[in-house]
């Protein structure tokens, strides 16, 4: 069992979640956060001064998948998300101990589904 | 303003003194005091021998000029509560949009109420009202550039039979020509091209509003077929719509709103602005109705501003119990609607129709309009806050209720005003419209347009600092 993190764009959630939706991938879960990359940010301007934004906004989605999806999340992800421009994001795939149902209590593989 | 002719009494002088600073003085507690002054001085002003150049033999009496004075007031307070509609737009639409365009639709409204005051100023005045200056028929005026007002009392206490003066005139009529404007910022909101939207508005303003205003209430040939619109549900109201319909076919829908067939749901992001916008635009609509009256007139501006005021009303009862039985769940968007629908439908016909009939007329306009918006979505056309179902819809409806509910104006010259104003404000504004897309791009690209338009437009966010969740 792997859990998969990925930073996207905002403006890319729709089209990534479109593109696991394709790829049977359902159960996601979404926050916003904050990040940057080598770039350090960019320039955004207020009343004529220059602000330095060095956090700029990202979603940062958390999917928990079995062995055989780990592929297709990635490429549903990565379609969906990429532009070929700088920030589009990056994916980190961590191994998965435990997973547990709520409701039924199952355990592993089949809690995941 | 200059009283050049002033006949050196010093009674005269001071008067004239005191006049001009009061157009010029912005606090009120200082014109408050003016006004007493020039109530005084108007005594002292006509004991004597001065003469005003080009008046007519007889003085005003004390007792006209105060009336004339109490008339100004009032129409100076319209002038105000029309204005403040212009805060009630910014804040509606900016709620019922998404927090990422924000600054956009305020940068919009802000930007539209200077082009509506200024282009009125150069041209549009002269266009809505020629006076003696037709050109083509009764269809097209025009009084010269600029403003210049009449030497004299014939700008002042004669300009109006002592309603009003030359400038009041101009103010009051300027604020109806911004409010105009503004209702296609909302139907196109979220993915018009800020340059290109405020090019269309400037020429869509300066020269078909005021040509076609100047039809029904600056003498024009529908004015000549006893075509009755008192407060402007055709000539501000559809102006306003039809442009907005042109405008929003020519633009295309929002992006992620017609997916597949079916219809997104994009949601406003802040339920207490809208709300908000709408009880500042109902406070406006007491000036944009009572100063219609064009007087201070207790008995006309009184009736006007109930009838108004229970249109409203009625708009909003019958707006909930169209979103209760249509959507199940009482939806506080529509009622909202509902409310500026019943004061759109009023407008044409607030002094002339019964109380009776001003509940029913805002009655139906909040049904109506509940059942515009569930329509316009349906034929797939995007109007994030509901302007075309509000003033274009409500705006025809309000003109044909006159027709409908006073024995003294015939549906047929009302439905002759609907299409006459229908046919040119939409060929126009499509015509306008369709050339910039030609010309410059009327819409932002697909990537600003997920960015949200404040950064890619004016790149700075409304709300700085905040997390905005969204999904769209």
């Amino acid at each position: 069992m792997k859990l998969i993190v990925a930073y996207i764009q905002p403006e890319k959630l729709n089209a990534v979640k479109r593109e696991l939706y394709a790829r049977e991938v359902f159960k996601i879960s979404v926050t916003n956060a904050m990040g940057c990359g080598q770039q350090k940010g960019y320039h955004e301007s207020y009343r004529g001064a220059d602000v330095e934004v060095n956090l700029l906004k990202k979603v940062r989605l958390e999917i928990a998948v079995n062995e055989d999806f780990v592929d297709r999340t990635i490429d549903g992800i990565t379609a969906g998300a990429r532009t070929g421009r700088i920030g589009d994001g990056k994916i980190f795939i961590l191994d998965l101990p435990g997973c547990v149902r709520i409701r039924t209590g199952e355990r592993g593989s089949e809690a995941i589904g | 303003m200059k009283m050049i002719e002033v006949t050196g009494q010093f009674g005269m002088v001071c008067a004239i003194g005191v006049h001009e600073e009061l157009g010029s003085s912005p606090e009120r507690g200082v014109v408050m005091r003016k006004l007493m002054a020039v109530l005084g001085m108007g005594v002292f002003l006509f004991m004597g021998v001065g003469v005003v150049a080009g008046a007519e033999a007889a003085e005003p009496s004390v007792a006209e000029k105060a009336l004339f004075t109490a008339n100004n007031v009032w129409m100076m307070v319209s002038v105000f509560l029309v204005f403040i509609m212009h805060l009630g737009f910014a804040t509606l639409e900016a709620g019922l949009t998404r927090a990422k365009n924000t600054v956009n639709i305020l940068f919009k409204n802000t930007m539209i109420v200077a082009i509506g005051i200024l282009t009125y100023a150069l041209v549009g005045f002269s266009l809505m009202y020629p006076g003696d200056a037709w050109k083509i028929g009764k269809a097209f005026g025009f009084a010269g550039m600029g403003l210049s007002c009449p030497e004299g009392s014939a700008g002042l206490i004669e300009y109006a039979g002592g309603s009003y003066p030359y400038w009041t005139d101009f103010l009051f009529q300027g604020m109806f020509a911004a409010t105009a404007a503004t209702i296609v910022s909302g139907a196109v909101a979220e993915r018009v091209k800020l340059s290109s939207f405020l090019i269309f508005s400037a020429v869509y303003v300066a020269f078909v509003y005021p040509v076609v205003g100047s039809w029904g209430w600056g003498k024009g040939w529908l004015d000549a077929m006893n075509f009755h619109d008192f407060a402007g549900s055709t000539l501000v109201h559809s102006v306003g719509g039809w442009a907005a319909l042109a405008c929003v076919l020519v633009l295309g829908p929002r992006a992620g709103k017609y997916v597949n067939g079916s219809i997104k749901p994009i949601m406003g992001h802040n339920m207490p602005l809208a709300a908000i916008g709408v009880f500042l635009l109902w406070l406006g609509w007491f000036g944009f109705n009572g100063g219609s009256v064009l007087s201070g007139d207790p008995g006309a501006v009184s009736y006007v501003l109930t009838t108004t005021t229970v249109a409203a009303a009625a708009g909003i009862v019958g707006a909930m119990a169209a979103s209760w039985t249509i959507q199940k769940k009482p939806d506080l968007s529509m009622v909202l609607n509902g409310c500026l629908a019943g004061l759109v439908g009023i407008t044409a016909g607030a002094d002339v129709v019964s109380l009776r009939a001003a509940i029913l007329i805002g009655a139906i306009a909040g049904v109506v309009v509940v059942g515009a918006v569930l329509t316009f979505d349906k034929m797939r056309i995007d109007d994030p806050v509901g302007a075309l179902s509000v003033h274009l819809v409500c705006g025809v409806w309000g003109t044909l209720a006159v027709g409908m509910f006073s024995p003294d104006y015939g549906i047929l010259s009302q439905l002759a005003g609907v299409g006459a104003v229908g046919v040119t404000c939409f060929l126009c504004a499509y015509g306008i419209f369709y050339g910039l897309k030609v010309v410059m791009g009327v819409r932002v690209s697909e990537d600003e347009e997920l960015k949200g338009l404040d950064i890619g437009e004016h790149g700075m966010e409304a709300y700085s600092g905040f997390q905005i969740f969204t999904t769209t």
